[in-house]
């Protein structure tokens, strides 16, 4: 059975190779062949989780090793795969989310001349993510994890004619580079903590070091998952990297590479549970993001940046949970998968609205949409219901197990988590309504304008079938792409009752992520009716703001936070003015410093000796008989030399 | 006869020569100048070998009669020519070598 | 007698040098075909070295010794290791690519133009500088590869100065003086070390009365040779200040980026990729097998050195506006991991470093080669003068990307593999200086992102609308180089079992070993 562990890799690998080698005779193909690879990887996936229910716990693991990567003395990194239930449960989730998105885009981009690229691009990044969470070290785990960064910039940069679409693809590389070092400094570190970067052995060998070594190794993994999942202070990528095609957003920045950062903690939980203080920022920085990313949320009026906050939010539940520990660990994993099905609906979503909007992407141009798409508007509304919480929809089990874990920490530091967890879940209620009320409800604010100017137009292709600078006529999306939809939107309905019920997902994730209870000073009730009340608080604040009055269609100028919240708070600008402004000054100044100080030196070397030497041949006069004179001088000092040494 | 005024003598002629070269400008006049140094040089070279009772002496003089030959008939030639491109033979007006 | 395979190996070029450059004027084709029969002969024979040589063998392999200049104890004696084989199948490799790149370099300008450009020289030039240096890495006596590493500046300098990059913002004029000004000054500069090292060989006489490397490395050992502590360091200092400018190493530097900018694109490889190899390569091969104490205490001084050529290499390159001119840049900030990789004295550092000579010269090769056909195609080297290439040649982009991100060493290609070595050996024992190094990685991403944005995306600008897409010629220069960036990315084993041996008994010479984990989680 191992033997099939290479294949979940290989399918989606030979896809991106066949179709990015293949040349223009694959185009007319080429959606279909990465589709049907994708599939063929889920099938994979399906047959490798049916065998691993039919064993004992204990006989889950699952250890394919290929060949030996880099051998350097003590150096030992081999390509290895490891599948157990935690990288099922992610096989599962990339595979069969990536598979329902490689139909999507098949709709979604019929129109785009480069479309065979674009399949290429995705199987590269489903072989990349697999590879990231089937590794066996973490050597091997980052080769996966700087791959699904290079499918990202690949694909955030698809549309790269917009410049705004190349600054934000590199901008996602660098950002994520940062988080990178991050994760070579922390392999660096187990290396000459443990003589290895395998699992198996450095998580068996962690009480034999001091807690400083692994605090140290828990921060840098941190900081890794931090770039990769969009958590503050490494979040600012995440709104631009909307400038991708939707299904990228969906697939990408919602489902899967983006919680990677997650699967890192998670895996490394054994480092984490033996250093506290790691730990602690851990939940730092679930706590701030999940705060940071909701507020944004609230303010954007662009509908995919609104949910691109409301990504990085809910990662910032997940990282939360994840450091709380082993309270938390599966219901993070838990909530990565449900949210897995609900953010990746809620994109396909949006992307079916701006199908039929021209590519209008301002909510405030939207309103009464659920008319005219009404897959669209049910499928949407499920996830909506399923991310703010509703209960017995899939969001409502895994963010409250959250919230409950937050409290269950204890002391300050529980009441302080579950408090942002549940303010959170407020925020979360509010943001998402407005969405849901900007663009479903209300008037046809799009009527009698043209929606976006020529060359935004262009920009995305699908656009270009559609009559351009007229009134949009909103449309429901070819089946193709409400399929994927609607399946989405089931998952995102049943998939947490399913999950909680009999805890199902405890038991499965327990034997390799540990779990235990935490003790809440409040009982679960308590929890879920504090939730409940805060999202009606939420929904309610949203309805009175959005659903009973009319929304301009031109954004007011709003509040010192609504501006500071459209700025992605500001956070930009200091990136802007402190690391790019500085960056540029230090480079040119170097570039100075190079030419005339470094360079000066050598060149003024070589200018005195020239000078010396234009001096020196004035010597050379032509006139014979002064050569003649410095000759016989030059004699007589050698005579009198010859005579004074033999005096001496 | 003492043999050491032969050298007073070559010593003489071969600062009357050194001068000549130094201070006369007319090709001519220099080149004599420096057949009357090399004409010094061998007196010496001459002298020398008959105090030391040796012959090496009398063979480099020898030596250095063929040379002088040879580069009369070159220094002369040089000359010539010289005359005859620029009509004079004043060597300071040859100072064309110098960079 | 055996026959003398590496001899062969260094003669053949020679030869092939001597042939070219005998074609008649007007046959401008058969010399170029015939410079690249002899490249592939070579690169035969190199492959022959590959397969004789066993990495379990003795260390110095193929050995040939024979009398030269009996007077002064100068031997002709060859003889590799591991890491002398690697770099000489790198060498081999590189040449037929560069010639074939170059295919169009050296043709006579349109007609009207003054200059004459003497084709066959070209190649014979490139064929000699490609014989020297493999003889570089071949000789075990010092005498006899000073030699090489000098004479080697005589064809690179007219390679620099006689057939430089006719792409030029002020004209041919301004591109001549340009030219000269960087050939003189890479002559300059190498000259200026060729000498101090000179000195150093001739002290090294003095005090060990033969050239022999093994003999004089092994006297060292086993103690029958003394060197006062003083006469050991500026020895050192001797050899190792010509191969850090031949590296080059911050702040002897600045030759690199005015030659690489002014040469045509075979050219630049040829010198980043091979010739400065030798620099790097004789550190390993001469200083520290040499002067293992002196090397030790010099370490501190030359990873601070290296560290700052690492970030201040990286920052110039962000601060360029010249295509060829980043890439300069960005070659002196992976020889400061070359550097630092061979005197971190880790095992790891040190097989990093050797594989890092390798996969620099391949990714800068591939880099530098579609740069080059980029410039070829719009005449500028300017960064600003491209826009939106992607659109009208998305090969060219396409390769264009790889090469970049092999530079920046992308995990799954080449490159990675050596610079993650290179940090964990320098880790291990420098755990601050490894740090400093890691910044490298995110500004090597920015400066190879902010050229391809520059370049290649956008929207297209009005000149290069109509730009050709790549050549079969070209093709085939840059497929088989990204193949192998691939495959040695994800199996780097047969480059790694022929060097770490090697590598092994480099460290045994300076008497270092591995630090040791704290916790030991692997079972023996």
């Amino acid at each position: 059975m191992e033997n099939l562990i290479a294949l979940l890799v290989a399918a989606p690998l030979l896809g991106a190779a066949v179709l990015l080698c293949g040349g223009r005779r694959l185009d007319a193909v080429g959606q279909w062949i990465g589709t049907v690879l994708a599939g063929a990887s889920f099938v994979i996936g399906v047959v490798l989780f049916a065998d691993m229910l039919g064993k004992d716990a204990e006989h889950r693991i699952l250890i394919q090793h290929l060949w030996t990567w880099i051998p350097v003395e003590s150096f030992q990194a081999d390509v290895t795969f490891r599948l157990d239930q935690l990288s099922m449960t992610f096989v599962l989730l990339i595979t069969g989310v990536g598979s329902l998105i490689h139909l999507y885009s098949v709709g979604y981009m019929e129109h785009d001349e480069r479309r065979r690229r674009f399949f290429g691009y995705l199987n590269l990044f489903l072989a990349a993510m697999l590879l990231l969470v089937l590794a066996d070290n973490y050597l091997l785990l980052y080769v996966g994890w700087e791959g699904v960064g290079l499918a990202s910039y690949l694909l955030i940069g698809f549309w790269q004619h917009k410049p705004s679409a190349a600054t934000a693809a590199k901008k996602a590389f660098l950002v994520n580079r940062v988080g990178d070092m991050g994760l070579s400094i922390a392999i660096m570190l187990m290396f000459t903590t443990f003589g290895t970067f395998a699992f198996g052995p450095v998580f068996s060998h962690v009480g034999e070091t001091g807690e400083g070594k692994l605090t140290a190794i828990g921060l840098m993994l941190l900081l890794a998952a931090c770039g990769k999942s969009a958590q503050v202070p490494l979040q600012s990528w995440l709104g631009d990297a909307m400038e991708g095609p939707t299904p990228v957003s969906a697939l990408i920045h919602a489902a899967t590479m983006v919680t990677a950062g997650v699967y890192l903690i998670v895996r490394s939980g054994a480092i984490f549970n033996a250093a506290p203080d790691a730990q602690l920022a851990v939940t730092v920085v679930g706590a701030v993001t999940l705060l940071f990313g909701a507020i944004v949320g609230c303010a954007k009026d662009d509908i995919k940046k609104a949910l691109a906050g409301s990504t990085m939010s809910q990662i910032g539940y997940m990282v939360l949970a994840a450091g709380l520990g082993p309270i938390g660990y599966v219901f993070a994993i838990m909530h990565l998968v449900t949210h897995g099905f609900f953010k990746a609906g809620l994109f396909l979503g949006a992307g079916s609205v701006m199908h039929g909007m021209n590519d209008e992407v301002d909510m405030r141009k939207y309103g009464g949409l659920r008319k005219y798409m009404p897959v669209t508007f049910i499928t949407f509304g499920l996830g909506y219901l399923a991310i703010i919480g509703f209960p017995g929809l899939s969001g409502f089990f895994s963010k409250d197990k959250i919230i409950e874990a937050a409290f269950a920490k204890g002391g300050t530091e529980g009441w302080i988590l579950g408090g942002a967890a549940l303010l959170g879940a407020a925020i979360t209620a509010f943001y998402m309504t407005r969405v849901m009320l900007m663009t479903f409800f209300g008037e046809e604010r799009w009527r009698n304008q043209p929606t976006r100017s020529p060359e935004a137009a262009s920009a995305e292709p699908a656009a270009e079938h559609h009559g351009e600078h007229a009134e949009p006529h909103p449309h429901e999306s070819p089946k193709v792409m409400t399929i994927p939809m609607i399946v989405l939107a089931v998952g995102s309905v049943f998939g947490g009752a399913f999950f909680s019920i009999g805890d199902r997902f405890l038991h499965w994730l327990e034997p390799i992520t540990g779990h235990s209870e935490g003790n809440s000073p409040l009982s679960a009730a308590t929890v879920t009716g504090g939730t409940m009340v805060c999202l009606l608080i939420g929904v309610g604040i949203a309805y009175a703001m959005y659903g009973r009055r009319p929304v301009p269609s031109v954004a007011p100028r709003g509040s010192l936070l609504t501006r500071a919240a459209r700025r992605d708070l500001l956070q930009d600008d200091f990136n802007h003015v402190v690391l790019v402004r500085g960056g540029e000054h230090l480079t040119r100044s170097l570039v100075y410093v190079d030419h005339t100080l470094v360079d000066g030196v050598v060149n003024g070397t070589a200018a005195s000796v020239g000078g010396l030497s234009g001096r020196m041949r004035k010597l050379q006069n032509g006139f014979a008989r002064s050569y003649a004179v410095s000759m016989f001088g030059g004699a007589a000092i050698l005579v009198a030399a010859t005579l004074l040494m033999r005096a001496v | 006869m003492n043999p050491v005024n032969y050298l007073y003598l070559a010593a003489l002629l071969f600062t009357i020569g050194a001068t000549g070269v130094l201070i006369r400008r007319n090709a001519i006049v220099v080149f004599m100048c420096i057949e009357l140094m090399l004409n010094a040089c061998n007196l010496a070279f001459v002298t020398f070998s008959r105090m030391h009772g040796n012959l090496d002496g009398q063979i480099i003089a020898f030596f250095t009669m063929v040379v002088a030959a040879a580069e009369v008939v070159v220094g002369l030639a040089i000359i010539v020519s010289l005359f005859r491109s620029r009509h004079s033979a004043s060597v300071d007006d040859a100072s064309l070598m110098k960079l | 007698m055996s026959f003398p395979l590496l001899t062969a190996t260094a003669v053949l070029p020679a030869i092939g040098a001597v042939a070219t450059a005998a074609v008649p004027a007007a046959r401008r084709t058969a010399a170029k075909s015939l410079a690249l029969l002899v490249s592939l002969a070579t690169l035969a024979l190199a492959i022959t070295i590959l397969v004789r040589f066993d990495p379990d063998g003795g260390r110095y392999q193929l050995t040939e010794s024979h009398a030269w200049i009996a007077d002064f104890g100068v031997r002709y004696e060859l003889g590799v290791d591991g890491i002398a084989v690697a770099l000489i199948a790198l060498t081999a490799l590189l040449m037929p690519f560069i010639i074939l790149a170059g295919w169009h370099d050296a043709d006579p300008l349109e007609t009207g133009s003054k200059r004459w450009r003497p084709t066959q020289g070209f190649f014979a030039l490139i064929l000699g500088v490609e014989a020297m240096v493999i003889i570089s890495f071949e000789a075990t006596d010092v005498f006899l590869f000073y030699i090489f590493f000098e004479a080697m500046l005589i064809p690179m300098y007219f390679l620099i100065g006689g057939f430089g990059d006719r792409a030029h913002e002020h004209g041919e004029e301004a591109a001549s003086t340009q030219r000269s000004y960087a050939a003189v000054k890479f002559l300059l500069y190498n000259l200026v070390g060729g000498l101090i090292m000179l000195a150093a060989v001739i002290g090294l006489y003095v005090v060990a009365g033969n050239f022999s490397l093994q003999e004089i490395a092994q006297a060292r050992a086993n103690g029958s040779l003394h060197m006062a502590t003083n006469t050991e360091r500026w020895l050192f200092l001797g050899f190792f200040f010509a191969f850090a400018v031949k590296a080059p190493l911050w702040p002897l530097h600045t030759w690199l980026p005015n030659a690489m900018q002014e040469s045509t694109a075979p050219v630049a490889v040829l010198i980043t990729a091979v010739v400065d190899k030798v620099g790097t390569f004789a550190m390993l091969r001469f200083c520290l097998q040499l002067f293992p104490e002196a090397s030790k205490w010099a370490t501190p001084a030359i990873l601070v050195l290296a560290l700052i050529s690492i970030i201040y290499g990286a920052l110039l390159a962000v601060g360029q506006r010249d295509i060829k001119r980043l890439v300069a840049y960005a070659s002196i900030s992976h020889f400061g991991f070359i550097i630092l990789g061979i005197f971190a004295m880790t095992s790891q550092g040190q097989s990093g470093a050797t594989l890092y000579m390798v996969n620099h010269g391949i990714s800068t090769a591939a880099l530098m080669l579609v740069a080059g056909f980029l410039i070829s195609r719009r005449g500028s080297r300017l960064i600003a003068d491209y826009g939106g290439v992607q659109k009208v040649a998305p090969v060219l982009a396409g390769t264009f990307l790889i090469g970049g991100l092999a530079t920046l060493s992308l995990p799954g290609l080449a490159p990675f593999v050596s610079e993650f070595l290179v940090l964990v050996g320098t880790f291990t024992r420098y755990p601050a200086i490894g740090i400093i190094a890691t910044f490298g990685i995110v500004l090597a991403a920015l400066y190879t992102l902010v050229l391809y944005q520059r370049t290649m995306t956008g929207p297209v600008k009005q000149e290069v609308s109509a730009m050709p897409d790549l050549r079969a010629r070209e093709l085939v220069v840059v497929a088989p180089l990204i193949v192998l960036l691939i495959f040695l990315g994800v199996y780097p084993k047969p480059v790694t079992d022929i060097v770490n041996p090697a590598v092994k008994s480099t460290l045994s010479d300076v008497h270092k070993k591995d630090p040791k984990p704290e916790v030991e989680a692997v079972a023996k």
